[in-house]
């Protein structure tokens, strides 16, 4: 097998060596009634030809050159090419965790950096090395919350994602932590006399995402004076990451747990991404993740080791801030490097360039049907509210190559017959032209077959 | 003799700053192409929530990030470079078709919330992926949702809860050894268990007489790796297996030695109800300097249906789908579907191997650390003369009469071209050296290492000083970890 | 290194000097020696409750966290602050950088501590 650097001879030798007559004896400490006598029932070894036509194959049936309206958590951003050639060097791809500060200082400091942009971004004072994604991370912040006001239950906004939700759910769950939900208005902006009454002196945090779940910015202002006011923490999650180009960062933030996914890590079909936490330095010690931090050698010289490590698994054992072991290290890379290339100026082109996009689609759609929650700003999502169920609409959307909005009904049934657009830089205006084309047209089909059922009501 | 060697510092590959430190106003890495729409005035758009100010993120050119990150790469020490020889992270080679083919276009733009007739493929590589998994460990179902070893640690003992809960009582207690992973009592720290610590036997593997006594109807299960991580299979599973399932508990297996398993045995047979896997370890996808891994959990039929939502089905016409209709799921444990580029690596290298290449693969793996302890017999204490599987403990007991620990040793290694083994870990070795070289490397390489172990085992009795000031070769000498530790600067500020 | 007489000494590494109804608490020279460089001190607030025997804070070093167990039971009444920010001061020396100072629950508990001599002892036994 081509991975493998062993001739026979060298494991002729190497068995000699051992004093072992065959490999059999190695595996002799395994009980006889559960060696396997058999070949494993997985497909035959391939070549690598073969591999890639499989993969091909997979490729195609996926679906590829689809112009995309989805978002939703995931967002379809254009990758820089020197992102891939350089995280593709395989003194990053494939190196380990930096344990051994000496021989990792390229791995340490490229993190250094992406903590430091974080900050900078985010407008916090520290922020960790990854965590796993934008759901996990919301679910650590909140646990955070928890642990710093020795308070127990949560108020989420409605307006979170969905899937986040279910994911601090399971995690709650086991924790003694009671979650209850507080719902958006008609600007689909959390409500805040509810908000009010929602917190109560065991509440440890509130948790909201902006730009939330239906696209709309959230006033983290004055959310955050609610839940001071009340002891309590304010969490805010943030899934679309280059939203932070040209929308204020909620600055009276406790914890913010972002999804970098949008700076330069591939969609994936849905992973891996990077979520990040970031937070102000007198709640560092009970903040979960990987920290780098910068110090010097012997000689004096500058260089990064991780540190703070007392947080975690590997010392604390069942007193951790969490069990997480891994960062994101890859990913992360890949969202340094991005941000990097865009920096102070380009993010925020790059962000002004998907909110015209998106105000010309919503525009667009706007005079065939309605667009929902008008009343507050919104970064790159909306949504769509038509007669016709949008799973009929997006069947014929797909036969145009387009992947219309996500249908919201299994998450918001009393918005009907809505959808979630999303528009970056890279959603062309011909395909929002032809998008708002078959809404029309759907629109109009639906009126004329009611015109007509109503004309043939009148004759009876 | 004692070498003086010098540090390479006045190259400017050696001394490339931070890259704030290269910034200019007016540099740029970017170009947009022209808006195809109208112009938007933000602030009219967005009225108070408008940004002004994106602060001190850099301005650099695409040249100057080439080399800055070229340059920090050549800082790295990686497999591709050479051995990592630590105990239970099996750092084999990661093969580089992976990487082509989970760059494919319908593969890497897949949006998760796309249609399902046209995720068709995504679905294929998920259940394809399954069944190979499921075949290897002998095990009825499973879930790829989460994101790593840790997380599927999480999402088992969340299974194992549910399954209790489902019979009446959670059950209390989760049975640990002392030998086990951090990251375990710390996972079940999280799931609302306490955590009862189990004693190791003098060959250091689970004392059944001492497990016979402390299992009982508040146990909720057993988190046991095997083999454990000295290395050593443990050969009263079956009686571990019964003990538990006796009194109706659950055994649970930490699949990050699952290297000395794959084609020679499958934890499902030999009692296993719940384990995890990490593909990151056994199934070759890269370790990106810390992450990401992906660790799917793997149960038999009695957990099957508290398994996270959604879970991958065939219907009835052929067609592969998402199910969200479980009514006794955990929930979910992550957004999405799981880390699926890591899928795609981990099916490309099973396909690369086929039956024959696994079973080789355990089999050089097993072969290597044998040969690894015997050419280091002698040199360093072996705590335990239980036969080894793919990995191997030593510990620096002859080493430390001349004041020399196993950090010691583990950096001078450094200086002769590898990566440290894995030191002071299992907690329950004092001192410990903890070995494993995977099947990727060579008979040469190996060679290297010895010669290399026992060097320095000499230099520790010549000139231990040596030892104690290493390393001596690398760009940077130790780091103040203790400073980093009091006084944390965790982010670089403008006139630093 | 001697170990000051008027003080008493536990199995866990503690020091605490008696003063009719209030008592003073810190670790000892051994202590600080196995931990290595001291770089965090987790206290308990004033106005707490410690029990003999159960932990009340813990201390960190680089690679390591050792809980801090109550010699004796009572309340907190001062927290040494300059802990936070000069850690260090306990390994310089161990037996004069206070940790917190308590009022005596039970002063009777004290006898189950071991004098200076007694400590040595069992400290040179353990190494």
């Amino acid at each position: 097998m081509r991975y493998l650097p062993k001739s026979p001879a060298d494991r002729k030798a190497m068995l000699q060596a051992i004093g072992a007559r065959s490999i059999d004896d190695l595996f002799a400490p395994i009980p006889a009634e559960y060696r396997l006598g058999r070949d494993l029932k997985v497909p035959r070894q391939m070549a690598e030809s073969e591999i890639v036509d499989w993969f091909r194959e997979r490729a195609r049936e996926n679906g590829d050159s689809y112009a995309t309206f989805l978002g939703a958590g995931a967002y379809y951003h254009y990758r820089p090419v020197i992102i891939d050639s350089l995280i593709s060097r395989g003194e990053f791809l494939t190196a380990y965790t930096p344990y051994q500060a000496e021989i990792s200082q390229g791995t340490l400091q490229s993190i250094f950096e992406f903590q430091t942009m974080i900050c900078e971004l985010t407008s916090m004072e520290v922020a960790n090395a990854s965590m796993y994604d934008g759901s996990t991370a919301a679910a650590e912040a909140v646990m955070m919350a928890v642990r710093l006001t020795g308070r127990r239950s949560v108020v989420i906004a409605r307006s979170l994602h969905p899937e986040y939700r279910e994911v601090l759910t399971t995690y709650a769950h086991h924790q003694n932590m009671p979650l209850s939900t507080c719902s958006f208005g008609d600007d689909a902006r959390l409500n805040l006399k509810e908000l009010e009454q929602s917190i109560t002196s065991d509440t440890a945090c509130v948790l909201i995402q902006s730009p939330n779940f239906l696209g709309t910015i959230e006033d983290t202002t004055a959310i955050a004076e609610i839940a001071h006011r009340k002891g309590a923490m304010l969490v805010v999650s943030i899934a679309e990451a280059v939203s932070l180009g040209i929308v204020e960062p909620p600055r009276k933030a406790d914890v913010i747990a972002m999804e970098a996914q949008s700076f330069g890590v591939p969609l994936g079909f849905g992973g891996p991404y990077c979520g990040v936490i970031a937070t102000r330095d007198q709640f560092v010690r009970q903040m979960p993740g990987r920290l780098v931090g910068q110090t010097t050698d012997r000689t004096g010289k500058r260089g990064f080791v991780l540190t703070l490590a007392t947080r975690e698994q590997h010392i604390r054992r069942e007193k951790a801030t969490s069990n997480i072991c891994t960062n994101q290290a890859l990913v992360a890379l890949m969202v340094n490097i991005f941000m990097t290339i865009y920096g102070k100026v380009g993010l925020k082109e790059l962000a002004k360039q998907n909110l015209a996009k998106t105000a010309y689609a919503a525009a667009q759609f706007s005079k065939h049907t309605k667009v929902l929650f008008a009343g507050a700003s919104r970064f790159n999502e909306f949504v769509v509210q038509t007669s016709e169920d949008p799973y009929a609409i997006n069947s014929r959307l797909l036969g145009h190559k387009i992947i219309g909005g996500l249908p919201l009904k299994k998450f918001y049934p009393e918005l009907g017959n809505a959808a979630l657009w999303c528009c970056t830089e890279l959603t062309t205006r011909t395909a929002i032209d032809t998008a708002v084309g078959l809404v029309a047209e759907s629109e109009r089909s639906v009126k004329a077959t009611k015109e007509e059922v109503d004309a043939q009501e009148v004759e009876r | 003799m004692k070498h003086k060697t010098r540090k390479a510092t006045r190259h400017v590959n050696q001394n490339e700053g931070l890259i704030f430190e290269k910034s200019s106003p007016g540099k740029a890495a970017w170009k947009l192409p022209p808006l195809d729409v109208p112009e938007v005035d933000a602030s009219a758009l967005l009225g108070s929530s408008e940004r002004k100010d994106l602060g001190n993120l850099p301005e650099v050119s695409e040249i100057e990030i080439i080399r800055h990150f070229t340059r920090l790469s050549t800082w790295n020490y990686a497999i591709d470079l050479g051995m990592y020889p630590l105990g239970s992270c099996t750092m084999k080679y990661n093969p580089r078709v992976n990487e082509l083919v989970v760059r494919l276009d319908g593969l890497a733009n897949g949006h998760p919330y796309q249609p399902e007739r046209i995720s068709q493929g995504a679905l294929r590589i998920i259940k394809t992926l399954s069944d190979c998994l499921l075949e290897i460990t002998g095990m009825d179902a499973i879930t790829l949702q989460p994101a790593a070893g840790a997380h599927g640690e999480l999402t088992g003992l969340l299974l194992v809860r549910a399954y209790h809960q489902s019979k009446g009582a959670p059950r209390k207690k989760i049975l640990i050894p002392d030998s086990a992973h951090g990251t375990n009592p710390a996972t079940a720290a999280m799931v609302g268990y306490a955590v009862e610590n189990l004693k190791s036997n003098a060959q250091g593997m689970v004392d059944v007489a001492a497990l016979t006594a402390q299992m009982n109807d508040d146990v909720a299960a057993l988190m046991l790796t095997n083999p454990n991580t000295l290395g050593v299979f443990e050969q009263e599973i079956h009686k571990i297996a019964e003990i538990m399932h006796a009194k109706g508990g659950l055994l649970y297996m930490d699949g990050a030695n699952m290297n000395a398993l794959v084609g020679k045995v499958r934890p499902g047979d030999f009692g296993v109800d719940v384990m995890h896997l990490n593909l990151h370890k056994t199934f070759s996808t890269p370790h990106g300097g810390g992450g990401p891994g992906s660790g799917p959990v793997a149960v038999k039929q009695i957990l099957e249906p508290f398994l996270p939502t959604p879970v991958a089905v065939t219907r009835p016409d052929g067609t592969l789908a998402f199910d969200y209709d479980r009514p006794q799921s955990v929930g979910r444990v992550r957004a999405f579907y799981g880390n699926f580029g890591m899928f795609v690596r981990a099916l490309a290298y099973i396909l690369a191997n086929g039956p024959d290449g696994l079973r080789q693969t355990t089999e050089d793996a097993v072969l290597n650390a044998n040969y690894i302890r015997k050419g280091l017999e002698g040199a360093y204490d072996l705590p335990y003369s239980t036969p080894s599987m793919h990995e191997v403990v030593f510990s620096d007991k002859l080493q430390a009469k001349k004041g020399v620990k196993t950090m010691d040793i583990a950096k001078r290694l450094i200086d002769y071209g590898f990566h440290p083994y894995t030191t002071a870990f299992p907690l329950i070795v004092p001192g410990a050296l903890m070995i494993e070289p995977t099947e990727s490397e060579s008979k040469e390489e190996m060679d290297l290492f010895v010669e290399a172990m026992r060097s320095i085992a000499e230099e520790v009795e010549e000139d231990p000083q040596t030892v104690l000031d290493a390393p001596h070769s690398t760009r940077v000498s130790r780091l103040d970890e203790t400073a980093a530790a009091r006084k944390p600067v965790l982010r670089w500020k403008p006139g630093n | 290194m001697p170990y000051p007489t008027d003080y008493k000494y536990t199995k866990e590494h503690e020091w605490i000097k008696a003063d009719g109804k209030s008592a003073t608490i810190g670790i000892t020279h051994h202590a600080q020696e196995s931990l290595g460089d001291i770089v965090f001190v987790d206290l308990p607030k004033i106005g707490s409750e410690i029990a003999v025997g159960k932990a009340f804070g813990s201390v960190e070093s680089v690679k390591a966290v050792s809980d801090l167990y109550a010699p004796v039971s009572g309340t907190v009444t001062e927290v040494n602050g300059d802990l936070a920010t000069a850690p260090e001061k306990i390994n310089k020396d161990a037996h004069s950088a206070w940790m917190i100072k308590i009022t005596l629950k039970d002063p009777n508990e004290l006898n189950a501590l071991l004098p200076a001599s007694d400590y040595e002892k069992f400290v040179a036994e353990e190494g």
